[in-house]
């Protein structure tokens, strides 16, 4: 009897393997029921065509200009040089990989193909990951530095600077970011553009009224951040800084600022990770990152399934990567 | 050394207390003063206003002859020359023990990097801790805490030092280590000023010792005194409480 019950407990699962074998299940469970859904609503799905949004190549034919006959082939590194001569005229082609269409002393007419070569280009969505990525980063740094600066002024002495910082932090969290994007984009930027158009200045692109926008709404946030980081490492620190005769900043920037950083770290990727995802919202002004670029794909090719997943999926890979990042700079600074 | 004349210090929040009540007194050069009395007294505002950590309100403090109260003084200068140590260390955690004393001494005093360190070795042999120079200080024990703290304050080669409760968070067996590096520290002709419960090291190197209550200076005496026929009930009220 004892025998039998080892052996059962040998051979079936444990508590904890049989509630991970009931999660798979169930994300199986779930992402069936999803296809046998889209098969009851005739999709047909093409994710063979969905590499051609990130990669492609385009067959580019190099023909003539001239009508002549071909003068010379000459391969230089891989590549022909065509010379084409005729009628005391004289020009040359590059063809590179030298996938050739003609000989020597072949006569040609303007526009004949004399070569063709593959050319690979990003495609639309691979476009709207690098905006995406372009914007998050610059409007991070700006929101950053943004929000170091308030943040020490928020818990100054100066009744300025204080009363500056807590009015922004206020408005700019009490009111939708959509709201603050589209002030950015109609109202402040429409006058800024107009103010340089008069004094015949070129225009501001859209891209910085977007960078703006998340700029100075992640600033607000990472100043509260930034002030809580500091307000938590304990007062002895600060009085003992003093006390050996630092000056105020002196003390913040080598004794408190350091440690405060470390308990920042944490709840400022939290805030970047949303700077990420909110910089979606920016489709609404022309900005061609990843959201509107899958949009765009998805009215041109008709797969809203594969591509809605995938900008999805691409949100992911970066908002990953970048809490990577800061596991690592913890780690580093906790040593 | 230290003129303290008819100081007065209010705490307004959370409620209104008065911690110094026309406090005065004198620390000549090379005194060492021990300063006790029951929680609430007012001894750490009496020292923290020395180094105007907190700001008395009323009266005159006069550290080597400079006028801390006066808006006109650079307090820093004066912070340079006192040296505080606290009760609860107030190491900086995210600084090795030798970065711990020589960030004073590069950024405050202005000195070179290579100097700071030479400095700083000398005085962590000095408290007996140089070969943790490298260490975090929690990797370190308490009493080993306290007396890097000590170094610290010293490597702005102060002309007072200021102790407040230095040996209050420690273990009974760390106490000791403690109170030696400061016995040395007096010997050596340091003008201290020391809050303490300590009533060996009081008797051992104090030249006066200091009973504060209710924001009041109450007496005033060398050690012995205190020890044998203190005058007023509520210094031996206090003193048969802890002894
Ligand atoms: N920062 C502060 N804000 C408000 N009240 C304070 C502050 N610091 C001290 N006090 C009050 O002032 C009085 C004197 O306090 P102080 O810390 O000087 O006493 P102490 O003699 O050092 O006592 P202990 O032995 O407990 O350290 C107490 O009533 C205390 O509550
Ligand atoms: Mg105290």
């Amino acid at each position: 009897m004892n025998d039998i019950t080892q052996t059962l407990a040998r051979v079936l699962p444990s508590r904890n393997t049989l509630w991970m074998l009931v999660f798979f299940a169930g994300l199986f469970a779930l992402a069936y029921g999803f296809y046998v859904a889209t098969q009851q609503a005739n999709y047909i799905w093409h994710w063979n065509r969905i590499p051609r949004y990130f990669y492609y190549t385009d067959t580019i034919k190099v023909r003539t200009e001239i009508a002549g006959k071909v003068a010379s082939i000459t391969h230089k590194s891989g590549d022909a040089v065509v010379i084409v001569e005729g009628d005391g005229a004289s020009e040359f082609y590059t063809v590179p990989g030298a996938n050739l269409r003609v000989g020597e002393n072949e006569t040609l007419y303007m526009g004949d193909v004399i070569g063709t070569y593959d050319k690979g280009s990003l495609g639309l969505m691979a476009q709207g990951m690098l905006i995406t990525i372009e914007i998050s980063i610059i409007a991070i740094i700006f929101g950053i530095v943004l929000g170091l600066f308030t943040g020490l002024a928020r818990i100054s002495t100066n009744p300025c600077f204080k009363w500056t910082a807590i009015t922004y932090i206020e408005i700019i969290r009490g009111s939708p970011l959509l709201v603050q994007i589209l002030i950015w984009y109609y109202v402040i930027g429409t006058l800024v553009n107009n103010l340089l158009v008069t004094s015949g200045l070129p225009q501001i692109p859209e891209m910085w009224f977007g960078i703006a926008s998340l700029s100075i709404f992640a600033g607000a946030y990472v100043a509260e951040i930034v002030r809580a980081g500091i307000q938590s490492i304990h007062k002895g620190q600060s009085e003992a800084a003093r006390s050996l005769g630092m000056t105020k900043s002196m003390a913040m920037r080598k004794i408190i600022l350091p440690q405060a950083f470390r308990r920042i770290l944490p709840p400022l990727a939290g805030q970047f990770i949303s700077l990420i995802k909110d910089s979606s919202l920016l489709g609404v002004i022309a900005i061609r990152e990843l959201t509107k670029a899958t949009r765009e794909a998805v009215t041109t090719s008709l797969m809203p399934y594969e591509l809605y997943f995938v900008c999805g999926l691409m949100y992911l890979v970066v908002t990953f990567a970048l809490s990577m990042f800061v596991q690592y700079l913890e780690k580093r600074s906790v040593e | 050394m230290i003129d303290v004349k008819n100081v007065f210090k209010t705490f307004f929040v959370p409620h209104e207390v008065q911690a110094l009540h026309n406090v005065s007194y004198h620390v000549n050069s090379g005194e060492v003063v021990v300063v006790i009395g029951p929680s609430g007294s007012g001894k750490s505002t009496f020292l923290r206003c020395l180094n105007r950590l907190e700001r008395a309100e009323r009266g005159q403090i006069m550290i080597d002859g400079t006028d801390v109260l006066d808006p006109r003084t650079d307090i820093n200068k004066v912070r340079m020359e006192v040296g505080m140590v606290f009760q609860s260390f107030n190491l900086f955690p995210h600084l090795t023990v030798l970065e711990n004393v020589t960030v004073g001494q590069t950024s405050v005093r202005k000195r070179g990097k290579h100097e700071s360190i030479e400095n700083a070795m000398t005085l962590l042999n000095k408290v007996g801790i140089h070969e943790k120079a490298g260490n975090y200080p929690s990797q370190l024990s308490g009493g080993q805490q306290q007396r890097v703290a000590i170094a610290r304050a010293l490597a702005m080669d102060p002309k007072v030092m200021l102790f407040d409760e230095p040996t209050s968070a420690l273990d009974p067996e760390m106490v000791g280590e403690v109170l030696e590096v400061m016995k040395t520290l007096a010997r050596e002709g340091m003008t201290m000023v020391v809050v303490t419960h300590e009533m060996g090291f009081a008797r051992e190197v104090a030249d006066h010792v200091v009973f504060m209550d209710e924001g009041k200076i109450v007496e005033v005496g060398p050690p012995e005194h205190f020890f044998t026929n203190p005058t007023h009930d509520r210094t031996k009220l206090f003193l048969s409480q802890i002894l």
